[in-house]
């Protein structure tokens, strides 16, 4: 439809019921015009298609006649069309139409892409829970200094945390029993109906790997699916009779039918394998005594009868209890396949190998390993206090303490330059002046007294000074450091400027090389505002009091020296750009 | 070793011979320490204080040591400018008493022991040329203690607690930045501090990372005649007390780097995005990884590493 524009003979209705005004319609990308045929007709309508909200129309092959419904915030346009394929012409309009003005509404935003709410919420929901983020947020892209985009971009990992944490989400089995599915009676036979879906064939094979092994071996070879499943609920059925004796008849009779009523090998097969993963300094064996649940009076209400066990017929009793326990126990499993798998022998199968995987060669030796594990005892153990500072840079503090080393050493440096000029000796006089010393003192022996007590004495005072000095000048304690002596005003402004300085040479290095125009902007504006935080800087270093100035020129000196480096590589950059005749792929 | 309670009646017992016999039960304040001697003839010939009151104040250090505690262990390591040697292991040593010159065994074979070891580095020197630098072998040495250490570690779950003691003088080499670094990390892995009387008029920055990442303690004595005073009052503290006492702190660590190419100290250079290693300048290929990079990004002073080895 690339004409634009459409005209039809419609009539208006505007209600349902309304028998509708005939005119015609004519349908725009902007906007869409009726005009009744009758000129008098008070329902001329001319409306734009911003204000339409979405579009509706009736199905061709349906027995109503061709509808084209305009949905507006207050009510609805119905055009009733001659045709439908008249109606497909129109809808087809309505459609680009529609999609143009949404487009259009989206705000001249700055950030280029257009945001979900969702995502938009997790942002807001970041900035309010990190005040921090919030401050340094505002600071550069309330100032125009970064976009909204750019900012974001440097945390991908905070955002794509949380939209992990909702995708890994599995679903796992419903909790709801299974063995209670019930059969559908018609009420004029006496058959029972049964509804499977996958779903529930699935959750049976996990709940009883008995199960599912007869339906590996039986049902293509032996019997049909359908055959199989009959068998297995007319077992259920037994089981849900309470009559052990009438179970135990009809097992007797029927192999097959046995499989489902016996107590389930496989399972007790793990049920051992459990056992022995317990934490071996428990007796589970010891325990069993406890178990009273076979005591009359002991038992659970369930479907109005107390079930109680009974000595009789225990291989094909069933307890509440154990389903209660299996089923807990899938549950919290989960399950680890696929189970869009619709075919169900392929499910099946899948089953089977996943079972297969976890081989029980390895179990026993892990049970004595766990079983060394538990039975160390814990005050043996070396304690495992580390006697090492990690190395991690997290708070902007610890960069000034370790500026603080700097600091000192350029006063050594320049106290001590006359040492590097040495080494003009030989090597066989050094060496020979080394042996003549050891042979010294083979033959003197030590001095006596080793240190003049004097000089001990003012070592041991020196010392302690030393020691009882450093207290108040340095450590992990929050008042021992230079960044302390200043005012906490200054204090707060250098830890900010230094983070956002920090974030500007992030964004500004990794602009680098320049290959569009975006970047070209960016950079440029990134550079302003390195400028501005090296004058701020600068500021900070004059406003400062007399007494605090050297100390703090110190520690600013390394983060202008950053942001130079930062400005030094613009202007060698520009001028190699500017210089080049020929620009390298890519290059803007 | 010939053992037997002879007529002298002193012997030392190894230290897991005394758990075996029970004579001991787990002391937390039984040290094993390695001390790293620097012997660099270059710089001892031009330094201040001579080496043979060093090496009296050192000789008294590691008696006092041995005194604390009888079942206190002491390996000095010499530190050359070509080579690095043990030249004595108080485990091994069972000789005690004085032997003619007057002097205690401890010292006489110590002394022996360093004479054969300085000449030897010298023929060594003389081997390789005049290619010899001012810098002592300071990475041979940490990388000899920590050999030593790792096997007292395997000889039995029950062990004297191990610390390395660097008595420095000479500058350090950038050129053995990654090796030194390497020991760093390994001490700081296996949890052995290394301490560092460092006694050079510059500080050394190797030697202050070591002693700041591996938790031991960095401490430069401005008064060298009284050494000894130094050595017994900060560096005889075995870790257990180190607790409870108030030990000089350092004042700040120079965490700079050399860099790989030309094993110059740096201030700011280019960082390899692959494996970290550092250049001074702008290479397009990284050498220690072969990787091929664009563009490096620099990095500054006052960036730490994280804790990987390197090279």
């Amino acid at each position: 439809m690339s004409t634009g524009q459409v005209i039809k003979r419609a009539k208006y209705k505007a209600s349902v019921k309304d028998p509708g005004t005939p005119g015609v319609l004519k349908l725009t990308e902007e906007k869409f015009v009726f005009r009744p045929n009758d000129p008098t007709s008070n329902k001329k309508l001319e409306v734009e298609f911003k204000l339409i909200q979405s579009h509706k129309h009736t199905k061709e092959g349906s027995n109503k006649p061709p509808w084209l419904n305009l949905v507006h915030s207050q009510g609805s346009y119905i055009f009733e069309l001659e045709s439908f394929p008249d109606l497909n012409v129109c809808r087809e309009l309505v459609g680009i139409a529609l999609a143009l003005n949404k487009s259009g509404e989206a705000p001249p935003a700055i950030s280029e892409e257009q945001l979900s709410p969702a995502e938009m919420a997790l942002r807001i929901k970041l900035l309010q829970e990190d005040s921090k983020l919030q401050k340094l947020h505002k600071e550069l892209v309330a100032s125009g200094k970064l976009t909204e985009s750019e900012f974001w971009a440097t945390r991908k990992k905070l955002l794509d945390k949380d939209e992990s944490r909702k995708l890994k989400q599995q679903i796992g089995f419903k909790n709801s029993m299974i063995f209670d599915t019930k059969p559908m009676s018609d009420g004029r036979t006496n058959q029972v109906k049964f509804s499977l879906t996958p779903e529930i064939k699935n959750q049976i094979f996990a709940l009883k790997p008995a199960v599912h092994q007869a339906f590996l071996k039986f049902v293509p070879s032996k019997m049909t699916e359908k055959d199989f499943w009959n068998k297995y609920f007319r077992a259920e059925y037994l089981h849900s009779t309470k009559n052990a004796v009438a179970a135990a008849a009809e097992a007797a009779e029927d192999e097959d039918l046995a499989v489902f009523l016996k107590d389930d090998e496989i399972l007790e097969k793990e049920a051992r394998k459990k056992v022995r993963r317990v934490d071996p300094t428990l007796d589970m064996e010891a325990d069993q005594g406890d178990d009273y649940t076979h005591l009359p009076d002991h038992g659970i209400f369930r479907d109005g009868s107390k079930e109680v066990s009974e000595a009789q017929n225990q291989l094909y009793r069933r307890t509440l209890l154990q389903d209660l326990n299996r089923q807990g126990a899938v549950v919290l499993e989960g399950r680890n396949l696929d189970t869009e798998t619709e075919h169900l022998k392929s499910v099946a199968e899948v089953l089977a190998r996943t079972r297969q995987a976890e081989s029980d060669v390895d179990i026993e030796q892990e049970r004595r390993n766990r079983l060394s594990r538990m039975t160390q005892i814990e005050d043996l153990q070396a304690q495992d206090d580390n006697h090492f500072t990690p190395l991690c840079i997290k708070d902007p503090r610890e960069y000034f303490d370790s500026q603080q080393a700097n600091a000192v050493k350029t006063l050594d440096d320049s106290q001590a330059g006359m040492d590097q000029s040495r080494c003009n000796l030989s090597s066989e006089e050094a060496y020979g002046s080394l042996r003549a010393s050891i042979s010294k003192i083979k033959t003197m022996g030590l001095s006596d007294p080793l240190v003049d007590p004097e000089i001990a004495l003012k070592v041991h005072t020196g010392l302690t000074k030393n020691i009882s000095s450093t207290k108040y000048h340095l450590g992990k304690n929050s008042k021992e450091s230079v960044l302390d002596i200043l005012p906490n005003t200054t204090k707060d402004q250098l830890l900010d400027h230094w983070v956002c300085s920090q974030e500007l040479l992030r964004h500004f290095w990794s602009s680098y090389p320049i290959t569009t125009p975006n970047l070209n902007t960016k950079v440029s504006r990134l550079k302003d505002s390195i400028s501005q935080m090296y004058s701020k800087l600068e500021e900070i270093k004059v406003t400062a009091r007399s007494d605090l100035r050297h100390q703090l020129s110190l520690i600013v000196h390394p983060m202008q020296q950053v942001l130079d480096a930062a400005l030094l590589h613009y202007d060698a950059d520009k001028r190699k750009r500017n210089a080049k005749g020929q620009k390298p792929n890519g290059y803007v | 070793m010939a053992l037997g309670l002879g007529s002298t009646g002193a012997r030392t017992y190894l230290y897991a011979e005394l758990v075996e016999i029970g004579e001991i039960a787990t002391r937390d304040d039984v040290s094993l320490l390695v001390v790293s001697l620097d012997t660099n003839p270059f710089f001892w010939s031009t330094f201040s204080l001579s080496f043979s009151d060093f090496i009296s104040h050192v000789l008294a250090f590691l008696n006092s040591i041995l005194l604390l505690s009888q079942l206190n262990q002491v390996v000095v390591i010499a530190t050359g400018c070509n080579s690095c040697a043990y030249i004595y292991d108080s485990s091994v040593d069972s000789s005690h008493g004085s032997d003619t010159s007057g002097m205690p065994a401890l010292y006489s074979n110590l002394l022996r022991k360093l004479e054969e070891f300085v000449a030897r580095d010298e023929q060594l020197g003389k081997a390789q040329m005049q290619g010899a630098t001012a810098s002592s072998l300071l990475s041979g040495s940490l990388s000899m203690a920590l050999c030593y250490i790792q096997r007292v570690f395997r000889s039995g779950p029950l062990h004297p607690q191990p610390r390395i003691l660097c008595l420095q003088g000479s500058p350090d080499g950038p050129e053995q930045y990654v090796a030194i670094m390497n020991s760093i990390f390994s001490a700081q892995r296996s949890t052995v501090p290394i301490d560092s009387c460092y006694i050079g008029s510059n500080n050394s920055a190797f030697l202050q990372q070591a002693s700041y990442i591996t938790g031991g303690i960095y401490y430069r004595p401005p008064q060298l005649d009284g050494l000894f005073q130094y050595l017994s009052m900060v560096f005889a503290t075995d870790l257990h007390s180190r607790a409870f006492l108030r030990l000089p702190k350092s004042v700040g660590v120079d965490f700079r780097a050399s860099c790989f190419c030309h094993k110059q100290t740096i201030d700011m250079g280019y960082v390899c995005s692959v494996c970290l290693s550092i250049f001074c300048e702008h290479h397009q290929k990284c050498s220690t990884c072969g990787k091929y990079i664009p563009k490096f990004c620099p990095a500054y002073r006052g960036d730490k590493h994280n804790g990987n080895a390197l090279g």
